[in-house]
Order: C-alpha cells, then sequence, then structure tokens
C-alpha cells in the first residue's frame, strides 16, 4: 500500500466512528461489485457514515490523497456503475436511509439518499400520494442510485423518468462542498445542474439529500392484454395507439420465446400460439379508463390483433403483469447463459427492428427472447446461448454487438435505463464522436478535476475507444436473483 | 444540403470569433430580447437556420432546426393533434424554437405537464469552440453519457448555440374547461395545492384580482365529472384568458412598474410586496408589479424558500443589470467552471445570465 493509502486509512480512522470503516478482506468483499457481477474488484476500504459532516471529511481526505471514491447506494445497478476502484474508496450511503420529510400539501417527500425506491411510495400512500418512477429492483434500490442513473420503469412514458421526478438535491463535490440544486421553488437560478446530476453516475457529485415529486394516486388501473401473429404487427400497433392520442400507463411487449417462457414459469394465461403480445394498462378516473379501454380495444382489432382480453379483475391484472415482470428468469431457464441488451429506438423503427433481430437471430444461429418497453421504444432483447459450448459466447458477443449498433443506426441509443457504467463503455465509442466525448470529460473536469469521483466508468477515454472491445452479462452472475428485472 | 442548413457556416462563424476572442450575441427572433442581461457582442444571426426536420406523430417526437418559427411548429403539431405540453410564451411573433429551449420558458400548463426542459430529448449545438456536437436524441428513454441536451434548456446560450433540438409531444386533450370563482388569495393558493393532490384532470390554475381560474383537460366525461365536484361556473372565451395570462397581455402587464416573476415552494403564503400580483402554476409562480427594491423583493422571496427574476424593467426603464436571482458563491464558481467546459474563449453571449458567465 502507498503512503498516501496508509495516511489516508489513518487520517479516516482519526475522523469516522469505529463503526464507520471498513478495511479488512471479508468485511469488503460483499462490495467488490454491485449487480452486474462479471466484473469484481476489492477497493482499499468501504466507508459508512452517519452524517453528511462525515461524507465532507471522507471526500476532503480522498481529495487530499488523491484517493478515488465510488458512492454507493444498494448496489443493484446492471452496469457496474457501483464497482469499486481497486485501491479506491467506496462510499456507501447505506445509512441515509431515512424519510426527512412528507409534505402532503405541497406533494413532495424530503429524503436521505439511501431511502429504498419503494419505501417512498409506501411512506406516500396514506395521503393519496406517490412516487411515480418504479424501476423493476424498486424495492431494494435506493434514491441515491436513481438520481445517479436517471432509472425508468414501466411507468415512465406516462410519469417520466427520474429527471422528471425530482424537485431538489443536495449534493457535496469531490471538495467536500455543499451545492443545493432546484427548490420547491420551479425553475431555480442558473444551468439545471439538477438535470445534470441526474444520471451522471456518480462522476460529478454525491448526492446526499432528495427532494422529490409525489402525485396523486390514480383512481383504478386496467390491463388489457393483446396477441398478434407478427411482431411486426404489434410493433404497428404500439405505434397506432399513441397516434390516436392514448397515453398508456404502461405498454410493454413480448414475442413467442419470451411468452412461451413465461407461461411455462408462472401461467400468466398468455396465448402460446401468439408471435407476439401486447400489454397495455391504462389508468386514472374509472370513466376515463373505460373510456380509453374501449378506444385502445378498437384500434387494437384494427391494427391485426388476433385476440384481445382485459384483465377481468385484480387478481387477473396482477396475473398478467406477473408474467411480463418474471420474463427474465423464464427466459433464464431455457438457456444456461443470456446476454440482456438496453438499447431504445424511435417507436416508429419497431417493427423494422425486430424484423431485422429475427433475422441476425437466424444469422448468428442463437435465438433472441424479445421483451421490453415497448411504449418507449426500450428494448431488452435476450440473446440465449451456452457458455459451455464452444464459439457459442463469441457468436453471442457478435450478435449483441450487431443489435447494439442496430439500435444506434435506428436513431436510438446503447442504453435506456441501465446506465453505461463499465458495461456499455466501449460502445459509448460508437454511440458518441470523439469530440462529444471530449465534451463529457470536459463537464467532469469542471466539477472534479482530479478525476476521483468514480473514475474509469461512464464516458470512455478517447485511448480506450481505440482499443474498443464488447463483453457480455453472465446470466449465472446475475446477483439479486430474488429481484424482478424487466 | 438545403438551403436553410446553415449549421456549418454558424460553426465557421464560432470558430473564428473563438480564434479572435470575439464576444457574439446570438440572435434568433429577438422575441426574448428583454429577458436577462444585455450582451456586448456582434451578432450572430442563428434565425435563418430553420426548418422542420422529422416529425412522425406515432413517436411523439418533432425535431427542428433552431431558428423554426415556434408557430410553424405549433401548426404542425396541431394539425395531427399535438402539442407542445409545456405550452410556451411567445412574446412575439418572431418566436423561435430554439429562444423559447435557451430560456426555459413554460406556460400554464407547466404546472400539470412539466416545463420546458423536461420535454428536451436532444440536440445538436455548436460549443464555444465551434464543434458541432450532438447529444441525447429523438427518443424517450436515454441514459448515455451527461444530459448536456436538457442543460441547454435555460442556459440562454451561454454555453452551446443551439442547431437542432427534439422535443417530446403529447396528444391535445380532447376537450378542454375552464372554471372560475371568487376566492381570496390565500385560500385560492390552499385549494390550488388540495386539488393537485386529488386524481383531477387539472391542467392550469390562476388566481387574480379575488378570482380562482382552473382549466381541466381531457375527455369530456371526465371533464364533466371534475367538474361537476369543484363547483364554480364556466368561463366563457378561456382560451383567450390563458393566452393573455402566458403572452402578457391582460390589463395585469399594463402597469408601468417592473414586472417580477417569483418562483415559489407551492405552497407559500402571499408575499407582501406592495403591488397587484396573479398567482399560478398551483403557487409556484407569482408574477408581481412593484416598485419596491430588488433586493426586498429577493429578501421576501428567499424568505419562504423561492427566488425572483425581474422580468420587464419598468417601462422606459433600462435593462436591469442583475435581472436575475444572484448565484451562492459555490454555485457561481461551477457555473463559471461549466462555461469555460463548453466556451473555453467566453465568446457565446457572455453576460446574457450572470456576469462573467
Amino acid at each position: 500500500m502507498s503512503d498516501a493509502r496508509t495516511t489516508l486509512l489513518a487520517e479516516l480512522r482519526a475522523a469516522l466512528p469505529g463503526d464507520a470503516l471498513l478495511t479488512c478482506e471479508e468485511e469488503l468483499r460483499p462490495y467488490e461489485c454491485d449487480g452486474l457481477t462479471a466484473y469484481r474488484a476489492l477497493p482499499l476500504a468501504v466507508v459508512l457514515p452517519h452524517t453528511v459532516g462525515e461524507v465532507v471529511s471522507v471526500l476532503r481526505l480522498c481529495r487530499t490523497h488523491g484517493v478515488p471514491v465510488v458512492a454507493r447506494g444498494a448496489g443493484t445497478g446492471l452496469s457496474g456503475g457501483a464497482l469499486p476502484h481497486a485501491g479506491g474508496m467506496v462510499l456507501s450511503l447505506a445509512r441515509f436511509n431515512r424519510i426527512l420529510e412528507i409534505n402532503p400539501l405541497a406533494r413532495s417527500a424530503r429524503v436521505e439518499p439511501g431511502v429504498r425506491n419503494l419505501a417512498i411510495s409506501e411512506a406516500a400512500r396514506p395521503y393519496g400520494l406517490y412516487y411515480a418512477p418504479d424501476p423493476s429492483s424498486q424495492i431494494a434500490c435506493t434514491i441515491g442510485g436513481n438520481v445517479a442513473e436517471n432509472s425508468g420503469g414501466v411507468h415512465c412514458l406516462k410519469y417520466g423518468l427520474t429527471v422528471h421526478n425530482v424537485l431538489a438535491l443536495e449534493a457535496l463535490t469531490i471538495e467536500g462542498e455543499r451545492l443545493s440544486l432546484g427548490g420547491h421553488a420551479a425553475d431555480a437560478p442558473g444551468y439545471d445542474l439538477l438535470a445534470l446530476l441526474t444520471g451522471s453516475e456518480g462522476l460529478l457529485a454525491v448526492v446526499v439529500e432528495a427532494t422529490l415529486r409525489l402525485l396523486p394516486l390514480p383512481q383504478c388501473a386496467r390491463v388489457l392484454l393483446a396477441a398478434f401473429d407478427s411482431v411486426a404487427t404489434a410493433g404497428n400497433a404500439v405505434g397506432a395507439i399513441i397516434a390516436a392520442g392514448v397515453i398508456p400507463a404502461g405498454l410493454e411487449m413480448m414475442d413467442r420465446l419470451a411468452v412461451e417462457a413465461a407461461e411455462d414459469f408462472v401461467h400468466a394465461g398468455y396465448p402460446r400460439d401468439a408471435e407476439a403480445i401486447l400489454l397495455c394498462e391504462l389508468d386514472g378516473d374509472e370513466k376515463e379508463v373505460a373510456v380509453a379501454l374501449a378506444r385502445v380495444e378498437e384500434i387494437l382489432k384494427r391494427a391485426g390483433a388476433s385476440g384481445l382480453r382485459v384483465a377481468r379483475d385484480e387478481a387477473e391484472r396482477q396475473l398478467f403483469w406477473k408474467g411480463r415482470k418474471a420474463a427474465f428468469p423464464a427466459v433464464g431457464r431455457l438457456s444456461p447463459d443470456y446476454y440482456c441488451i438496453d438499447g431504445t429506438i424511435p417507436r416508429s423503427k419497431l417493427a423494422e427492428v425486430l424484423t431485422r433481430i429475427a433475422e441476425l437471430s437466424r444469422e448468428h444461429g442463437l435465438r433472441v427472447a424479445n421483451v421490453f418497453h415497448a411504449g418507449d421504444g426500450n428494448l431488452h432483447p435476450l440473446i440465449l446461448y451456452d457458455a459451455n459450448t464452444p464459439d457459442e459466447l463469441v457468436r453471442a458477443e457478435a450478435l449483441g454487438a450487431a443489435i447494439m449498433e442496430l439500435c444506434i443506426a435506428a436513431g436510438g441509443t446503447i442504453t435506456g435505463e441501465h446506465g453505461v457504467g463499465i458495461e456499455k463503455i466501449n460502445q459509448m465509442c460508437v454511440q458518441f464522436t470523439p469530440a462529444e466525448l471530449e465534451q463529457f470529460h470536459a463537464v467532469k473536469r469542471a466539477f472534479d478535476p482530479a478525476g476521483l469521483l468514480n473514475p474509469g466508468k461512464a464516458v470512455p477515454t478517447l485511448a480506450r475507444c481505440a482499443e474498443y472491445g464488447r463483453m457480455h452479462v453472465h446470466r449465472g452472475e446475475l446477483r439479486f436473483p430474488d429481484l424482478e428485472r424487466y | 444540403m438545403d438551403q436553410d442548413d446553415h449549421s456549418e457556416t454558424i460553426a465557421a462563424r464560432v470558430r473564428e470569433a473563438a480564434a479572435a476572442h470575439t464576444p457574439l450575441m446570438l440572435a434568433g427572433g429577438g422575441s426574448k430580447h428583454f429577458l436577462g442581461r444585455r450582451v456586448a457582442g456582434t451578432p450572430l444571426a442563428v434565425g435563418g437556420h430553420c426548418g422542420v426536420l422529422h416529425y412522425v406523430p406515432e413517436e411523439l417526437v418533432l425535431s427542428a432546426r433552431a431558428g423554426t418559427p415556434l408557430a410553424e411548429i405549433e401548426t404542425a403539431l396541431a394539425e395531427r393533434g399535438q402539442m407542445l405540453a409545456f405550452e410556451p410564451p411567445y412574446f412575439g411573433a418572431t418566436a423561435t424554437l430554439g429562444g423559447t429551449i435557451a430560456a426555459n420558458l413554460s406556460g400554464p400548463r407547466r404546472a400539470y405537464a412539466g416545463a420546458a426542459r423536461d420535454f428536451v430529448l436532444g440536440c445538436r449545438l455548436v460549443n464555444g469552440k465551434g464543434e458541432i456536437l450532438h447529444f441525447g436524441g429523438e427518443v424517450m428513454k436515454n441514459v448515455a453519457g451527461y444530459d448536456l441536451s436538457r442543460l441547454m434548456a435555460g442556459a440562454f446560450g451561454t454555453l452551446g448555440v443551439l442547431l437542432e433540438v427534439s422535443l417530446k409531444v403529447l396528444p391535445r386533450p380532447e376537450a378542454e374547461t375552464t372554471l372560475v370563482c371568487e376566492q381570496d388569495e390565500t385560500s385560492a393558493i390552499e385549494l390550488m395545492n388540495r386539488w393537485a393532490g386529488r386524481p383531477l384532470p387539472l391542467s392550469a390554475t390562476a388566481w387574480s384580482e379575488g378570482r380562482l381560474y382552473v382549466r381541466l383537460s381531457g375527455p369530456a366525461p371526465v371533464i364533466a365529472t371534475a367538474a361537476a365536484g369543484l363547483g364554480g361556473e364556466r368561463l366563457p372565451q378561456a382560451e383567450k384568458f390563458w393566452s393573455d395570462l402566458r403572452e402578457h397581455t391582460s390589463a395585469f402587464f399594463t402597469d408601468p412598474r417592473p414586472l417580477w416573476r417569483l418562483g415559489l415552494p407551492v405552497t407559500a403564503p402571499p408575499l407582501a410586496l406592495d403591488g397587484p400580483e396573479i398567482v399560478t402554476w398551483g403557487g409556484a409562480q407569482r408574477w408581481v408589479k412593484t416598485g419596491i427594491p430588488a433586493d426586498q423583493v429577493r429578501a421576501h422571496a428567499a424568505a419562504v424558500g423561492g427566488h425572483a427574476t425581474l422580468f420587464r424593467p419598468a417601462r422606459d426603464a433600462p435593462p436591469a443589470e442583475d435581472p436575475f436571482t444572484p448565484l451562492t458563491p459555490a454555485l457561481h464558481h461551477l457555473h463559471q467552471r461549466l462555461k469555460a467546459a463548453f466556451d473555453p474563449a467566453g465568446i457565446l453571449n457572455p453576460g446574457r445570465l450572470y456576469a462573467g458567465l
């Protein structure tokens, strides 16, 4: 260990209570990765501060000694954003788990960053309110991580991403300087740093408090299941619903392989003979939902749906969703390994891109199950392969690369909601030009000139781009197998 | 390339200006010229860089060059039953898309649908080095890289010259109704907040001269049910009422005193600012006509956790030196470093937002 690091640990010991510093290997091991376990690294130490003052001390000491800091919430991220820096510090915000205030009249919640996403909606429910962004890991993931990733969920088309639902942030720079961004008052003066920090993957500042917008709970929600005899028809139906002026609360699609897998796994009542199904959820006032439901049924019939069913009650609605939410593990039962892509494309390209993915699947000789947030155009193609069969991994990677390039070529993006982290850092070289990447680096330097906050993530160096390669997610290594992933 | 594409010319002008350290004053339609500080710089006309590039209603996305007249965009959307849900103010027929986003101005629907910045999906811009960069895109969910396109909203052209903007658009509501009732200001603010906590189809609220206005938008039967529950009378010519409020063409705005825009927490009580006031956005925005000194207006706003912009100076008065609420030293310093990250020579609209930016 370098002298600087030895001194840092001694100074941290002096600055923090005994239970706030972990340094021995067995204590560090649980922090070696996040939800993406293909990448692991042991940090120098983990700090678990209790107060903002202690976080300030940690940041200042790390800054003084030039030691990298990786902030960490629940560690459920899927792109390796919280992967430790070997020889660096992991700053866990797990102890910042208090809901500080629910203001029912102003419809806001002021929370510490380690508060779980779902806990906010639970605390707001007695007031008839909830927090809208609902990433699939919401039972475990924390709001600090949601801000870092700009997390989405099933309901983003209608209710927005994290960036649309955060009113204010208190954040610390690497210098330990406190910034108050946004506020209860709309349109805070100056640059929109609230938006800049949201989705910055822990590279710009450390969030120590968030004020969130709460929405009134809708009166009712109903879901409709539509079957199609081709994915292209289903893709076009998605566009038809939206063009008709309906904004569903959720609009999800699964192809035949995913439907069959989900049926085998949870018996959701999906039609096994369909090439694709759509789940369309409508929420709001009872009358409004009834009117919209009738309209959507009409649109879907015209768009060529071969079967339509509205969940008859809440139990069946939950069952329809259960199949969708179990799609990842269900597909995982079909094959020893799968590689999950997270691209977004313009909705109007859905049919075209899905058709092309099917062709690519045949060309590469690997099955692809398509499960995705159709309303947002956010695809999660799952490439099935067996790492134990010679050359299947290579073919899976080649197919994944082709699908990502297809998303970019279709005018889309390599990541809709999982973040770049370490996982997609090479694909950033495909999506952005060197000048654009350099602009990202310049923004990073404005906040963190020494490059100590989560270095090596989210934005590749130009040198790295020169060595561009592709990586994959190994199913057996997905942590938190009990968490829903969709 | 068509004749309305001036991207390369604009980029070249910026490169020349950067090399010569000559400040540029970005000039679109000039409709928001009154807002913000004066820029001493060579005008860089960007209004000619115009045209809707891509609009597919099924995608809920419209992309257009920054110089495209806002009216042209809203007309194209209306033809397909869609709209800009942030209901942007024009403040003049020459308003362009670029200026609308650069100023991050939103209209009555903002409290219920979102601000201009909430609808930005992506943009092409020229940074202060004269490089053409593209951030974000035309898709709803995109977390690749920092959200630099949204950062352009409200930056008043000090970080980059907008070339193209992609916006999320939404269907127009089937029907709209505005209700009005007599109400004192304090009760009106409380009611606006209570209503917003219920699943009602609200799309605008305002209080002015002892009257509370609420606009409902959505399918007709839903509006009918909600209207029956809220009470009040239907306001005739409601569209004109909201557009006058949005465009500052109602009688209130003819008062010669300075016009202040206060951004306040939604539940903040009425402030004693010695002048007439209009409450909008469910309590979040208050327009005040007052002659009391700027520091006093700002102190009142700050005391309740808000901020105050001198939106228009007094009639015939020179432009204000500090129209926007000053930043804390820590934030100001960060703003300067960000400005330098985009515009190292400091040539893009220098000083439009704050001195030294």
